[in-house]
């Protein structure tokens, strides 16, 4: 539905990749492990390999929880836009379709330490 | 020679409709269409403005005096309070976060209020309605320079109050009530009336003004308790005002019931987003707690909300869209939203800490369904890595909701371990929400909130992602007004002050 307005309505999303320096947002978070208030944004060159989201801000960001040390992380299951999806650690975030504000989440088998006293 | 003449008082009668109602006229060389070009467009139907009834029947002449005898009341208590020291009355400066957060986000919203009221009383045909507009819009911005007066003395002893009005509009928490304001005053006047006439005096200001002003009261801040009461009574006015509005709009034609029902949604959730800066104030800021924001939604929301909408069956109108869904997050929200003011402190211009165990065993009592189980293993973890000399600090930004634009730090509804994840592609871009109701206000005009300014992004385009250069920016000071309470030169100086004040080193 348009904007309910008086004349015609021209917008312009204020967040398109154009204006991001050669870079683009990325989403990540970690299913259940909610030590993390939120899932984390950031903001890399999509010729990035993956491994290198993984090895760099993620394991950072990820570190205190005291989960984060017993990740395999040949065996996180990937989900990209809330569907099941495999990545190509080598290649690149563009190579593997990460487009501009998507949202990656991890699941991990392993132990959830902070998870919910029953 | 002049006659002395036997002045006549009017009665009130008279005196409103000549006060308010004579004071329209009917036009002769323009068309109404022409005087009034915004009260079509939204599709509401209106056939007889004369049908609107002014609730409380006030004439400017009476509203002068009332208010002028407030403001003499408040700033006697406020230079009272300023000569007597008042900033040391309070429980301890904590309790200053919550100031910092409604100055930040509250009161600039006042000031948004004023100007769409003044702008919305031009815009609407009736004479009864444009006189009780103009009334609100200069309550409202009495409201904002009051409140700023009445926390002005804090900033002389208290770091985090001197640049509210640039976070205000640069900080990510405050962009919550910032959006909200600013989606209102782009909307047409109809809509206006329901963002703000229902949403931010019902669904706010009972939960903000009643449960905080008592907080205020129960740590000792007089100043802004006087504030509350003085407005107070001007509340209770606008959201009879808020109302009749309703009414009117419902009773005027059949065919507005749908989109009256479609605001009533929309601002009910927008509404409900702002308040969960309140409940985290509530449930965490206050050393000493009036009521948790579980007990205080019980008696603001369920209760009060619940007979609004009793009330507005009648015209065929149901509860708001996300009501159950807000429900359900009540025992939430205030953990989630804390948990993050906590692990983001170093972006924020107010202290945040770790709540005590005292603090974590009333939350326990006041939330026994949920703290424990869910909330108190984090904290603990937290309260480790401090003792550790690791405090904990979420360097990963957040990402928004394009809606509410607050942190996506919400759960699904049914599910208190899965954040919520919802998302949605327009016209190639990909968008992100908290919550199934800030998707659904999205969707509605989808081209209103594509542009909006969300901070976290806004960082990387416009500081390439230079904190140092976005704190420069708001205005905050690194380790100054942001950070630990713990350590703070606020607590600091606090526990200095009132040792020099209650004993005689």
């Amino acid at each position: 539905m348009p904007v309910t307005a008086i004349k015609e309505y021209v917008a312009v999303p204020r967040d398109q990749v154009a204006n991001f320096h050669g870079k683009q947002l990325v989403y990540v978070s970690w299913d259940r492990h909610l030590l993390f208030a939120a899932p984390f944004l950031i903001c890399l060159p999509p010729e990035t390999p993956f491994r290198e989201l993984v090895e760099g801000p993620l394991k950072a960001l990820v570190s205190p929880d005291p989960d984060a040390a017993a990740i395999d992380w040949q065996r996180v299951e990937w989900l990209k836009s809330n569907q099941p999806w495999t990545p190509d650690f080598d290649a690149s975030l563009a190579a593997n379709g990460i487009g501009h504000k998507d949202q990656l989440r991890m699941r991990t088998a392993g132990p959830n330490s902070l998870a919910p006293v029953a | 020679m002049d006659m002395k003449v036997d002045k006549k008082k009017l009665n009130l009668k008279d005196k409103y409709k000549l006060l308010t109602r004579d004071l329209g006229w009917e036009p002769s060389y323009h068309s109404k269409d022409e005087i009034y070009p915004y009260v079509k467009y939204e599709g509401l139907k209106v056939h007889d403005w004369d049908k609107w009834e002014d609730p409380f029947r006030l004439t400017m002449d009476a509203y002068w005096k009332y208010q002028a005898e407030k403001e003499r009341k408040f700033y006697a208590i406020i230079d009272a309070h300023t000569q007597n020291n008042g900033h040391l009355n309070i429980t301890d400066a904590r309790y200053l976060t919550a100031l910092k957060i409604f100055l930040q986000a509250i009161s600039p919203g006042e000031y948004a209020a004023h100007r769409g009221f003044a702008r919305v009383g031009r815009e609407f045909a009736g004479v009864g309605t444009q006189v009780a507009c103009q009334m609100q819009a200069i309550d409202e911005i009495r409201h904002a320079q009051t409140q700023i007066h009445a926390m002005s003395n804090y900033n002389r002893y208290y770091n985090g109050f001197h640049a509210f009005a640039d976070a205000r509009d640069r900080i990510w928490y405050t962009s919550v009530a910032r959006s909200f304001f600013d989606d209102a005053m782009s909307a047409g006047p109809f809509e206006f009336m329901i963002a703000i006439g229902f949403s931010f005096e019902y669904v706010l200001t009972n939960l903000l003004f009643v449960p905080f002003m008592s907080g205020a009261a129960y740590n000792g801040d007089m100043a802004t308790v006087t504030f509350g009461f003085s407005a107070q009574s001007d509340e209770a006015r606008h959201m009879t005002l808020g109302l009749e509005c309703i009414k009117f709009m419902l009773e005027q034609d059949p065919d507005n019931l749908p989109i009256v029902q479609e605001w009533i949604d929309k601002w009910f959730w927008r509404g409900f987003r702002v308040l969960g800066l309140v409940s985290t104030m509530m449930d965490y800021m206050l050393p000493k707690r009036v009521m948790s924001w579980r007990e205080a939604w019980e008696i603001y929301g369920v209760e009060n909300g619940g007979a609004l909408f009793r009330d507005l069956a009648r015209y065929g109108i149901r509860p708001p869209k996300g009501w159950d869904d807000a429900e359900k997050a009540i025992d939430h929200m205030s953990h989630q939203l804390m948990l993050g003011l906590y692990q983001w402190s170093f972006g924020t211009a107010f202290h945040s800490w770790i709540p005590s165990d005292e603090d974590m065993d009333w939350l326990s009592a006041k939330y026994p369904a949920t703290f424990d189980k869910y909330y108190r293993p984090r904290w603990n973890h937290i309260k480790k890595l401090a003792a550790a000399g690791t405090p904990y600090k979420n360097f990963g930004l957040a990402k928004l909701c394009q809606c509410c634009q607050l942190p996506i730090v919400f759960t699904e509804p049914d599910d208190p371990t899965m954040l919520c994840n919802r998302e949605t592609t327009y016209k190639g871009e990909k968008y992100h929400f908290c919550s199934d109701g800030c998707q659904d206000v999205f969707e509605r005009e989808p081209e209103k909130y594509i542009q909006a300014w969300l901070p976290m992004p806004a960082l990387f385009q416009e500081q390439q992602g230079d904190i140092g250069a976005w704190m420069a920016w708001v205005s905050l000071g690194d380790g100054v007004d942001n950070g630990d309470y713990a350590g703070s030169a606020d607590q600091r100086n606090f526990q200095q002050w009132r040792g020099l004040a209650t004993s005689n080193q």
